[in-house]
């Protein structure tokens, strides 16, 4: 067995860490359990993109953020992304690894809706982290960086729906990234439970051009009987952090999971956004969008995994590649035996603004039982020639017309996620990053 | 001045190195409405897709002017902004990108920097346009052409057409595939338009749209040529004998110009 990097962080620091933060037994034990796997795990082994020289390793593990005493404190970049139409009343923001802000409206915790960062979940509501922690979702133990991230978790958010809940305005996390060296080892989890529905938009953010640092992110939604989940995200982490991200949903009977990402790191990026139907008739839309620029290397896989009958999952991944990016877009539709009358969709475009850059679409469905449909539709090409002389028919520059057609590109993410400013956060970030 | 003048001298057009035009001449002046007629595959199409800069068209000779301006020196972009529009067969779908987003940006093309249309102003002619072409108001937040019938692209070009109000237009096929009401109501768009500033030049091989828009001058084309212009009773004419009697007038055999040799 050989460990190609050596970690900087022992059994004595996260013990420390653990017990600084005063947290339960079980979570010590998971930890230390993790952190001796990290060692005999492989990394993962995302398709066709080689990640043996990826920074994994060199990271700066803690630093404390302030507190934010009034939300017009803010920088005017994190601004940019509050709710202003529902005044933000159930929005948290992380800074470095402390909460500098956290509100949830009365009504809401009335109701007994949890939203509230990982580490007070862990001491106010122990049974219920502990129940899904890693569990039905994401495993400490499918590679190196899952157990990993289960080691030095730093991070993240803990919500809950109860029963019959229905949450009409959304749920908004800020992760902000301020001090460059920072890793951000962040865990989100969200449960909803039986009937009831949610919406929740996260955003990471971070400046670090230069300096070297790792995202190591899983995050576990959890969709019981009934229950809708509605996660909406940009990530737009700076050049300087690698990042590995999973968000994987878990979707009973009757449930839905609906993701719309908005993938925007300047980074190296390993992401999967993974989606169990195991529930009969349950669904996901898992839509994601990204922008690869500069000597970014990415790989991207979406994948529903069908286990309950009549389940329905649909895949759309649409990428923009400029200047020498490369970018894998995996689409992974599978139909486990006995999920009999399921349907499994799947489309994936790359669009291509430059000779040097490189996209690819691979489509792939797996299917054990019979009675089914399933679809893909996968391409790679540049702006259609035609749809530009239509638009510039009209009296629109070259220019102005290529950027309609990149902006109506990547509008199926654009025009999923729930906050109005956030929406215009990620059109932001489309202009900044294709112009 | 009243209007432009869009003069079309001996232009020779080809595709993939086959000559479709073989010298086409013709002058739509302000205030003047002209009819291209004729049957299928005799360069009609290619004319109106060659003027305004189709990217697989190219002119090999002749001249295209607007007002004296060199049209073919121009880019497509800088074609439309010179004043001219082109109606199209096959409107492309363009997802993501709403007709009213299309249309502002369209509009705010000709205009100056810092000199935007006002939003609510713009609201305003939109929805009187939709309501004058009988279209359902939902259209201008759908994607552009994006799974719209055949009657409903031919009207979001006339939509287009009215809140662009350009100096020339020309009109590909805008009849094709329409029923009998909705060809009215395209017609209707189309004759609002008419002023002495305006000059439209109305591709069509069926007589029946010149039933509601009335041409000044109808000219025949065949063989990638202009081969006969006259007034209205042109048209009734090929209305009601066919194009024989002019192939057989001018000892034309094949009028088309080979296309699918």
């Amino acid at each position: 067995m050989t460990v190609e990097t050596k970690l900087p962080y022992d059994k004595d620091y996260i013990n420390q860490f653990s017990q600084d933060r005063s947290e339960p037994e079980w979570m010590q034990v998971l930890r230390l359990k993790a952190l001796e796997l990290a060692d005999t795990l492989e990394m993962p082994k995302p398709d066709k993109t080689k990640i043996g020289k990826w920074n994994f390793s060199h990271f700066k593990h803690s630093a404390q953020g302030e507190k934010i005493s009034s939300l017009d404190n803010l920088p005017v970049e994190i601004q940019d992304f509050l709710d202003k139409e529902n005044k933000s009343e159930n929005l948290l923001i992380q800074r470095n690894h402390s909460v500098a802000y956290a509100s949830l409206s009365n009504e809401l915790k009335d109701k007994g809706v949890i939203f509230t960062d990982i580490f007070t979940a862990l001491n106010e509501h122990e049974d219920l982290v502990k129940r899904y922690y890693m569990k039905d979702a994401v495993s400490v133990d499918e590679h190196r960086l899952t157990a990993l991230h289960a080691a030095l978790m730093n991070g993240g958010v803990f919500v809950y729906v109860p029963k019959n809940v229905q949450l009409e305005v959304p749920l908004q996390v800020i992760f902000w990234q301020e001090d460059p060296e920072l890793a951000m080892f962040n865990h989100v989890l969200v449960v909803a439970d039986d009937n009831s529905s949610l919406t929740y938009v996260e955003n990471y953010i971070s400046n670090n051009n230069e300096k070297q640092t790792v995202a190591n992110i899983v995050t576990e939604v959890v969709a019981h009987n009934n229950a809708k989940i509605s996660f909406g995200a940009v990530d737009n982490f700076a050049e300087g952090t690698t990042t590995y991200i999973n968000r994987r949903g878990v979707a009973y009977r009757d449930a839905s999971i609906d993701w719309a990402l908005g993938q925007m790191n300047d980074g190296n990026t390993v992401s999967e956004n993974v989606t169990h139907l195991v529930g009969d008739n349950s669904n996901s839309n898992a839509k994601a969008v990204s922008v690869g620029r500069g000597k970014q290397t990415q790989n991207f896989t979406a994948k529903i995994v069908h286990f309950g009958k009549q389940s329905e999952g649909y895949i759309l991944q649409h990428g923009v590649m400029k200047d020498s990016a490369s970018t894998i877009f995996n689409g992974i539709g599978k139909i486990e035996h006995g999920a009999s009358k399921s349907n499994a969709e799947q489309e994936s475009r790359v669009l291509m603004l430059s000779e040097k850059a490189r996209g690819d679409a691979n489509p792939i469905l797996l299917i054990d039982e019979d009675d089914v449909t399933a679809g893909h539709a996968a391409s790679v090409g540049r702006v259609d020639p035609l749809q530009l002389y239509y638009l510039m028919s009209r009296g629109i520059t070259q220019k102005e017309a290529e950027r309609l057609i990149i902006h109506g590109f990547l509008a199926p993410v654009v025009s999923q996620l729930p906050i109005e400013s956030v929406k215009e956060q990620l059109t932001q970030v489309i202009e900044r990053k294709v112009y | 001045m009243a209007g432009s003048t869009l003069e079309i001298k001996n232009l020779h057009v080809s595709i993939e190195d086959k000559e479709i035009l073989k010298g086409v001449n013709l002058t739509i002046k302000g205030g003047e409405f002209h009819a291209v007629m004729g049957p299928n595959g005799t360069g009609k199409s290619t004319l109106a897709s060659a003027i305004m800069g189709h990217p697989k068209y190219e002119v090999t000779e002749g001249s295209v002017l607007l007002d004296g301006e060199d049209v073919l020196e121009m880019e497509v972009d800088e074609r439309a902004r010179a004043g001219l529009f082109l109606g199209m067969q096959y409107p492309s779908e363009i997802s993501g990108v709403t007709t009213s987003d299309f249309l502002r940006s369209s509009i705010n093309a000709r205009r100056e920097e810092g000199d935007e249309i006002p939003l609510m102003k713009f609201i305003k002619e939109m929805d009187s346009a939709l309501d004058y072409l009988e279209i359902d108001k939902n259209m201008a937040q759908r994607y552009l052409n994006e799974g719209f019938s055949g009657g409903e692209k031919k009207r979001n070009e006339i939509l287009q057409l009215m809140m662009i109000k350009p100096e020339i237009a020309i009109l590909d096929e805008i009849d094709s595939g329409l029923d009998i009401d909705a060809l009215k109501v395209v017609s209707k768009g189309i004759n609002k338009l008419r002023d002495e500033n305006f000059g439209c030049l109305i591709i069509t091989h069926y007589q029946r749209l010149l039933n509601y828009i009335t041409p000044d001058v109808v000219h025949v084309m065949m063989q990638g040529r202009v081969v006969k212009s006259g007034g209205p009773e042109l048209a009734q004419r090929l209305e009601a004998e066919g194009y024989d009697w002019i192939k057989e007038e001018l000892g034309i055999e094949d009028e088309t110009i080979e296309q699918n040799a």
